[in-house]
């Protein structure tokens, strides 16, 4: 794989983790409990995807074959999405996209610290933006996590079960494949050992906060990196790219 | 099941260095932290702001309306306490 190759195709992996969660909390916009949880909502949804075009874009040049990122977008099919499958994990009640937020921005703030240090100078300028964002949605989401899981009886319970049914999707953050390897040895990227580590350190500290158990060792599903995707990723991805499929090429 | 409201807040946003924070508007949070979090959600999304005050709306101490006459009037003749017979530079900016 050429360098630029690897950037490409590193690129799109991260731009397709910040458009499927984006995309899952645009779903979300005038569901939202409160008037200024709306507009939070709908702000790190467009932080989201603010970064998905930054890495699209990005990977385009790379990748020098003229996609835009649009076409990173609106058509590719399942398979050539290599987002993590937490983040396309349905909403589910409040406290499941709490628990999911918490879980994915936790890594994610790790890993984009970690790019900014990384000898892709593109790459590291993007995640140099992306951490503010994302270091401001870490605080808004474990705030409230801590907030469900010391609240009420009910809230307590339903945070613990969310927290427990969406723990099989971390394992996948920290399984290294090739291109994961290739970026740490040859463009001093992320560690995901590393990051495992402090990742599981700084989680338990926030859960403890929020009186909640950490779930223990368990199977773990894996495959989105593979463009293996669960079943709810269809729908996400038809919805989202239905008017480019029906129209193609339409425009505002 | 009835709904009930969160606290209300002031917020008050300093909109760059050397200003004063102003008075921007307020927000409902459960608690200190989320009304800090939702003020900056809210009135902060267009960079407005360099600082952020939020203040339970309870806590504020206000001045009782029936009482503007006795309060404020006394001050209105008195133009030898307003400083209008000075020129004021044109490079002072914020006085």
């Amino acid at each position: 794989m050429s360098s630029k190759a690897v950037s490409a195709a590193y690129a799109t992996r991260l731009g397709d983790n910040a458009l499927v969660l984006g995309q899952r909390l645009i779903e979300l916009v005038a569901a939202s409990p409160e008037l200024e949880e709306e507009l939070a909502n709908a702000n790190f949804s467009l932080d989201y995807i603010g970064q998905a075009r930054m890495f699209y874009t990005y990977a385009g040049e790379c990748e020098g074959a003229g996609r835009t990122e649009d076409d990173f977008a609106f058509l590719r099919p399942e398979h050539e999405y290599h987002n993590l499958l937490l983040v396309e994990q349905p909403n589910g009640h409040f406290g499941d996209s709490t628990v999911r937020a918490v879980l994915f921005e936790s890594w994610y703030v790790l890993l984009l610290e970690a790019l900014t240090r990384c000898a892709d100078e593109g790459l590291a300028a993007i995640a140099e933006r992306a951490v503010k964002e994302v270091r401001y949605h870490l605080r808004h989401s474990s705030q409230w996590l801590i907030r469900l899981g010391d609240g009420t009886e009910e809230s307590h319970v339903r945070a613990q079960a969310s927290l427990d049914n969406l723990w099989r999707f971390t394992g996948e953050m920290f399984v290294a494949d090739e291109l994961d390897g290739v970026m740490l040895n040859e463009f001093e990227g992320p560690d995901l050992a590393a990051i495992e580590t402090q990742w599981r350190k700084n989680v338990a500290a926030i859960v403890a906060e929020a009186r909640l158990e950490l779930p223990g060792d368990q199977w773990m599903a894996s495959g989105g990196k593979q463009g293996k995707h669960t079943e709810h990723f269809g729908f996400l991805l038809a919805e989202m790219q239905y008017l480019q499929r029906a129209y193609p090429g339409a425009e505002w | 099941m009835t709904k009930q409201e969160w606290p209300l807040y002031e917020v008050f946003i300093r909109s760059r260095s050397g200003l004063s924070h102003r008075h921007a508007g307020s927000v409902h949070a459960a608690d200190d932290e989320m009304a800090l979090s939702n003020a900056r959600d809210t009135y902060t999304r267009r960079s407005e702001g360099v600082s952020i005050w939020v203040v339970r709306s309870d806590r504020i101490i206000a001045s009782d309306p029936a009482e503007t006459s006795a309060f404020f009037e006394p001050a209105e003749d008195k133009i030898y306490r307003h400083p209008t017979f000075y020129d004021i530079p044109d490079e002072v900016e914020n006085l």
